[in-house]
C-alpha cells in the first residue's frame, strides 16, 4: 500500500472527526505504528510504543500536550516526546499539519534507535 | 557444641528479650558506638513491636507487623542482629557466655537482661479454664477479639482488674460489640494513678462499661465468676488484668539477686560483672516500672554504663501515663495524693484537674477530660517546683501553650525529647514539616499522644507557616478533594471540562483528570457530562488492559453464582474469537483474557451479560460461600444475600476498586474478614459486618463495624457505608486506608448512630444507583465511532475521501 504523498515527507493521516477529541488513536503511516492526539492545546503525533515496556501511549491519558502511558504511567511531552518526571528515552515526535478541509497530514521524524527496553 | 561469637569474630553485647525494653537497649547503644556487635535474642517469633499499642490489635485487628518498632532494614543497618523464635536457656557468667535452647553459645562481653514480665494469674479455681484468657501477647489478643466477637451482644465478657490494662481491655472487648463488666478488688479503679474524685468521674465516663468495685473474685467457672461474697457474674469470656509478675527466671538461674524483680543498681548493673537488667524485669530503688518513658530512661543509662560513662545514672522516674480510657482523655504525673492540693472538677463536662503539692513544692498532677497544660504542670512535678498557689498554678497552667512552655519541658515523655529539641530542629537543622522534626527528634514516634503538640511547636518555630501537605487530587494545582467538589457544587459543574477551565486542573498533567472524573460524576450522583478523555483506557472501552495491548472480560457473576447457559455462551465466545486464556478468577467469576480492543463490542454481545467492572474503581464483585442451601454448617442464606448486594450495587464507581464477602458461618469460606465490606452469619439471621479489610498488597483483616439482626439491615449498614465511603474517601484511597484514617467512630456515628446522616447518605446512594448504565451495551451505541478501534492504514483509496465537508468537533 502505497501512503498519499502530497509533500516529499507529508503522509496522509486520517480526518479530524476520526479522533475523539481529547484522546488519541493509532495509525499505521510507513509501516510504523504513531499515535495521533487531539488535545485543546492542538493535534500532535508521536510514536505508538512507550519505549519502557512498549505500552500504546494511543490509549494513555492525554492531557494539553503530555500524555501518560496506560501501562506503568511513564508520562511524555506530546510536542517534543521529551520524558516528563522520569529520565527514560524520549519518544519521536512528528509534525502534524491540519488542513481546512479537514484532513490530518503527518511528517514522520527519524526512527529513533532505543537502547533495549529497560 | 558451637562457640558463635558476635559479627566479626568479636565478643559484643547480647541483649536478652525483644520488647521495648530490649529494643531500646539497642538503640541506646548505637546512638554511642557503632561498631560493637550487638545480639538481641527474642523469644517471640516476631521483630520488636510496641506492646503498649497492643490494645489496637484487639479493637481494630492491627496486625503485630503493624505495630513493629523497628523495620527489618534498620537491623541489617545498624548491624543488630536479631535471633528471632530463640531463648537464652543458661548464662555462665563466669566464662561470659550465654547459651541458647538450641545450644548454641553467644560470647558477650556484656549481657542485657530485658526478660520483661508474665501477667500475675491469681491461683484461685478455674484459671486454667478455656474461656479465661490474659492480656499480654498478641496471640491473647487474638484470642480475646474473637471470643468477643463470637459471643457478641447475646452474652457478657468480664475483666478481673480495673487497672490501665484492664481498662483497655475492656475497651477492646466493648468495641467487639459485646458487653462487659470490670470487677474490681478495690474501692477505684486505677488506684495507683488515680484519687477517688478522678476515679468516681472516670466511672461516670465508662457508662457503657459496667463496673463493679469492691469485688474479690474466689472462682472462675464455666458460667463465669463466683465472688468471696457469694454473688456471681455470668461471662462467656473472661479476662485477666490484674498486674505483671517480673520474669527473673532466667536472672536468678544465672546468679543474680532477685527480689521482686532482678536487682539493679543507678547504673543498672546486677551483682554479677558485666551483667545488666532493664525494663519490667529489673527492680531499681525497691520499684518495677512498667511504662515506657522510665524504661527508656534505663536503657539510654544502661548503654551509658555499658560505653563506661557513669555520670549518665538512673535515678528513678516520676511515672506520667497519658492516654484514653474508652475515648477520655487522663494524665496523671507523681503522686495522686499529697498534703496540699487544688482541685477543679466538674461533673457536667466530666472535667477534673487535679495539682498535688508535698511541703509546697509540686508533687503530682491528675488531668481527666481536659489535658490543657499537663506538659507544664509534669515540668513543676519534675523539678519539684515551690508553688505558692496552687489553684493559681492549676488554672494558669490551662493557658500555658507552646508559645509559654520552657524549653526545657519535656514534650516526648517516651523519647524524653524537650520542647527545645524540636524548636531547634525547624530552626538549626531545617526541619520543614511536623514529619521530618519528627523524624529528626523521635519526638512523637513513641506512644504518638504528644504528636498534636509537637506538630504545634514546630509551627511555633517556623512562625506559622508549616502545616504538612495534605492530600491533594490535582498535584500541579494543589487543590484537595474537598475544595474542588466545593467548586463543583457551587458553580453546577458537570464535566471535567469545565471544572479545568475554572481550575485549571486536569490541564497541566493530565494525571488528575481520572480523580476529577469520579468526582464530577459523584457529586453530580453520576447525572454529570461524561467525558472519556478524562477516563482511564479501562473506563473508556471496558475492560482491564494488558502488557501487550489487549484486554480482559470479565462479565458479572453476582455472588459467583452462574448457570450452564452462560457458561455455555462463554465457552462459545471464547472459541469463536480464538480467546487465548480463559481463567477462572479470585473473585468467583470468569476472565476471558487476549481481547483485542476491536473484538471487545463482539465479545460482549455474544456473552450477553452485564459487564463485571473488572476493569473500573467501582464495586467488584461479592463473593459468596454456599450458605444454606446446600452446606451442613451454613447459618444462613450468604448466598442469596451476596447475589443481592452484589446486584444492588452494580455499577456504581467508587474512590478505589470494592471487593465484598459474605460468609455463611464463623468458617469463613467467603472470606469475608479481608474484603472491604464483609458479612459474617452468626447465627439466629444475625451478621456481624465488617469493614476496610484487605489481601492484597497489603493483608488488614477487617474491622467489626456492628452486629445487626436481620439481612435486611445488614444490607442497609453496608449501603449506608459503601456511600460514605463514595463521598468521603481520597481517589484511589482503598477501604483498608480509609477505615483506619477516619476511625471506626466516626464511621459509626455516620453510619450506625445519626439516622438522619444515615438516610441522606442511603438517598444519595439510591439517586447514583438509579443513573447506572450497563457499560457493555455501548457496543450497540458507541459515544463515538471509533470508540473500540484505531485508524485505518491510510491507502490510495483514503485520497477519494478527501471531500468530508467540515472537521467533526469530536466526540460528545
Amino acid at each position: 500500500m502505497t501512503p498519499t504523498t502530497l509533500q516529499p515527507a507529508l503522509t496522509f493521516a486520517c480526518h479530524a472527526g476520526d479522533v475523539p477529541s481529547g484522546e488519541g488513536r493509532a495509525v499505521t503511516i510507513d509501516g510504523r505504528r504513531i499515535a495521533i492526539f487531539r488535545t485543546a492545546a492542538g493535534w500532535f503525533a508521536i510514536d505508538q510504543a512507550c519505549p519502557h515496556a512498549g505500552g500504546p501511549l494511543a490509549d494513555g491519558i492525554a492531557a494539553d500536550c503530555s500524555v501518560i502511558c496506560p501501562l506503568h504511567e511513564r508520562r511524555f511531552a506530546l510536542d517534543t516526546g521529551a520524558p516528563i518526571g522520569h529520565d527514560g528515552p524520549a519518544v519521536a515526535a512528528h509534525r502534524v499539519e491540519v488542513r481546512d478541509d479537514g484532513r490530518v497530514f503527518v511528517e514522520l521524524a527519524p526512527v529513533v534507535e532505543l537502547p533495549a527496553a529497560a | 557444641m558451637t562457640i558463635t561469637e558476635n559479627r566479626n569474630g568479636a565478643r559484643g553485647v547480647v541483649v536478652v528479650g525483644g520488647g521495648i525494653a530490649g529494643l531500646a537497649v539497642c538503640e541506646a547503644l548505637r546512638e554511642r558506638d557503632t561498631l560493637t556487635p550487638i545480639t538481641l535474642v527474642c523469644a517471640e517469633p516476631r521483630l520488636p513491636y510496641d506492646r503498649v499499642r497492643l490494645s489496637e490489635i484487639l479493637v481494630s485487628g492491627a496486625t503485630c507487623e503493624s505495630l513493629e518498632l523497628r523495620p527489618q532494614e534498620w537491623f541489617a543497618d545498624h548491624h543488630v542482629t536479631p535471633l528471632l523464635g530463640r531463648r537464652v536457656h543458661t548464662v555462665d557468667a563466669d566464662a561470659h557466655t550465654a547459651t541458647l535452647d538450641d545450644g548454641t553459645q553467644l560470647a558477650y562481653t556484656q549481657l542485657v537482661l530485658a526478660t520483661g514480665s508474665n501477667p500475675l494469674l491469681p491461683p484461685i479455681p478455674g484459671i486454667d479454664l478455656d474461656h479465661v484468657h490474659p492480656f499480654r501477647g498478641p496471640e491473647d489478643c487474638d484470642a480475646i477479639r474473637e471470643a468477643a466477637a463470637r459471643i457478641g451482644s447475646t452474652g457478657r465478657a468480664a475483666v478481673i482488674g480495673g487497672g490501665l490494662l484492664g481498662l483497655e481491655a475492656a475497651r477492646g472487648i466493648a468495641s467487639q460489640g459485646c458487653p462487659v463488666t470490670v470487677v474490681h478488688l478495690t474501692d477505684r479503679l486505677m488506684e495507683r494513678q488515680l484519687d477517688g474524685g478522678s476515679a468516681g468521674m472516670l466511672q461516670d465516663a465508662l457508662a457503657d462499661t459496667d463496673v463493679q468495685l469492691n469485688r474479690s473474685t474466689r472462682e472462675i467457672t464455666t458460667q463465669g465468676l463466683t465472688f468471696a461474697d457469694g454473688d456471681t457474674l455470668d461471662a462467656q469470656l473472661v479476662v485477666v488484668s490484674i498486674g505483671i509478675k517480673s520474669e527473673t527466671t532466667l536472672g536468678r538461674a544465672a546468679g543474680c539477686e532477685t527480689n521482686r524483680g532482678i536487682v539493679v543498681d543507678d547504673a543498672l548493673r546486677t551483682n554479677l560483672p558485666d551483667v545488666y537488667a532493664v525494663g519490667e524485669c529489673a527492680e531499681h530503688r525497691g520499684m518495677v516500672w512498667g511504662l515506657v518513658a522510665p524504661i527508656l530512661e534505663q536503657a539510654r543509662a544502661c548503654a551509658a554504663a555499658i560505653a563506661g560513662d557513669l555520670t549518665a545514672a538512673y535515678e528513678g522516674s516520676i511515672p506520667a501515663t497519658k492516654l484514653k480510657v474508652a475515648g477520655i482523655d487522663l494524665y496523671t504525673v507523681g503522686d495522686a495524693e499529697g498534703d496540699a492540693q487544688a482541685v477543679t472538677a466538674d461533673a457536667t463536662t466530666g472535667v477534673y484537674r487535679k495539682l498535688v503539692l508535698k511541703e509546697g513544692r509540686a508533687a503530682g498532677a491528675i488531668l481527666l477530660g481536659d489535658l490543657r497544660g499537663s506538659e507544664a504542670l509534669a515540668t513543676m512535678v519534675r523539678k519539684r517546683a515551690e508553688v505558692p498557689d496552687p489553684l493559681d498554678a492549676l488554672v494558669a497552667s490551662l493557658e500555658a501553650g507552646p508559645a509559654e512552655m520552657a524549653d526545657d519541658t519535656q514534650v516526648c515523655n517516651c523519647n524524653g525529647v524537650c520542647k527545645g529539641d524540636i524548636m531547634r530542629a525547624v530552626t538549626d537543622e531545617g526541619a520543614a514539616t511536623p514529619r521530618e522534626a519528627m523524624a529528626m527528634t523521635r519526638a512523637g514516634m513513641g506512644c504518638g499522644s504528644c504528636k498534636p503538640l509537637v506538630i504545634d511547636i514546630v509551627q511555633l518555630a517556623a512562625g506559622g507557616e508549616v502545616v504538612d501537605e495534605p492530600a491533594y487530587l490535582c498535584p500541579c494545582k494543589k487543590q484537595t478533594r474537598e475544595q474542588l467538589a466545593d467548586e463543583i457544587r457551587a458553580n453546577g459543574y458537570e464535566s471535567v471540562s469545565q471544572v479545568s477551565e475554572a481550575c485549571g486542573t486536569g490541564r497541566d498533567c493530565g494525571a488528575c483528570k481520572p480523580a476529577l472524573a469520579y468526582l464530577v460524576s459523584e457529586v453530580n450522583a453520576n447525572r454529570h457530562r461524561e467525558e472519556r478523555h478524562a477516563r482511564y483506557i479501562n473506563d473508556r472501552v471496558h475492560g482491564n488492559i494488558q502488557k501487550d495491548g489487549t484486554f480482559s472480560v470479565v462479565p458479572r457473576m453476582a455472588g459467583g453464582v452462574t448457570t450452564p447457559s452462560e457458561l455455555r455462551r462463554i465457552a462459545d465466545v471464547a472459541e469463536k474469537y480464538e480467546i487465548p486464556l480463559v481463567k477462572v478468577t479470585g473473585g468467583q467469576r470468569i476472565d476471558l483474557l487476549g481481547v483485542s480492543k476491536e473484538d471487545l463490542p463482539k465479545v460482549w454481545e455474544g456473552l450477553g451479560m452485564p459487564s463485571g467492572y473488572a476493569y473500573a474503581k467501582a464495586v467488584r464483585t461479592v463473593k459468596t460461600c454456599v450458605g444454606a442451601d446446600f452446606c451442613r454448617f451454613g447459618l444462613a442464606d450468604s448466598m442469596g444475600l451476596g447475589v443481592e448486594i452484589e446486584k444492588a450495587w452494580e455499577g456504581l464507581h467508587t474512590p478505589a476498586k470494592v471487593k465484598g464477602g459474605v460468609s455463611g458461618c464463623a468458617r469463613n469460606c467467603a472470606e469475608a474478614t479481608i474484603k472491604d465490606i464483609g458479612l459474617v452469619a452468626v447465627g439466629d439471621d444475625r451478621w456481624q459486618v465488617r469493614v476496610g479489610g484487605a489481601a492484597g498488597g497489603n493483608v488488614r483483616e477487617a474491622d467489626v463495624l456492628c452486629t445487626v439482626d436481620s439481612r435486611k439491615e445488614a444490607l442497609r449498614v453496608c449501603t449506608t457505608f459503601l456511600q460514605l465511603y463514595r463521598e468521603e474517601a481520597e481517589y484511589k484511597e482503598r477501604t483498608y486506608d480509609w477505615v483506619p484514617k477516619v476511625g471506626l467512630d466516626y464511621i459509626r456515628a455516620r453510619v450506625l448512630e445519626d439516622e438522619a446522616s444515615a438516610e441522606a447518605l442511603r438517598e444519595r446512594f439510591r439517586l447514583a444507583k438509579a443513573a447506572t448504565v450497563d457499560p457493555w451495551l455501548e457496543r450497540a451505541e458507541p459515544y463515538h465511532p471509533n470508540q473500540f478501534t484505531d485508524l485505518a492504514e491510510p491507502g490510495d483509496a483514503m485520497r477519494e475521501l478527501d471531500v468530508v465537508g467540515p472537521p467533526a468537533t469530536g466526540g460528545r
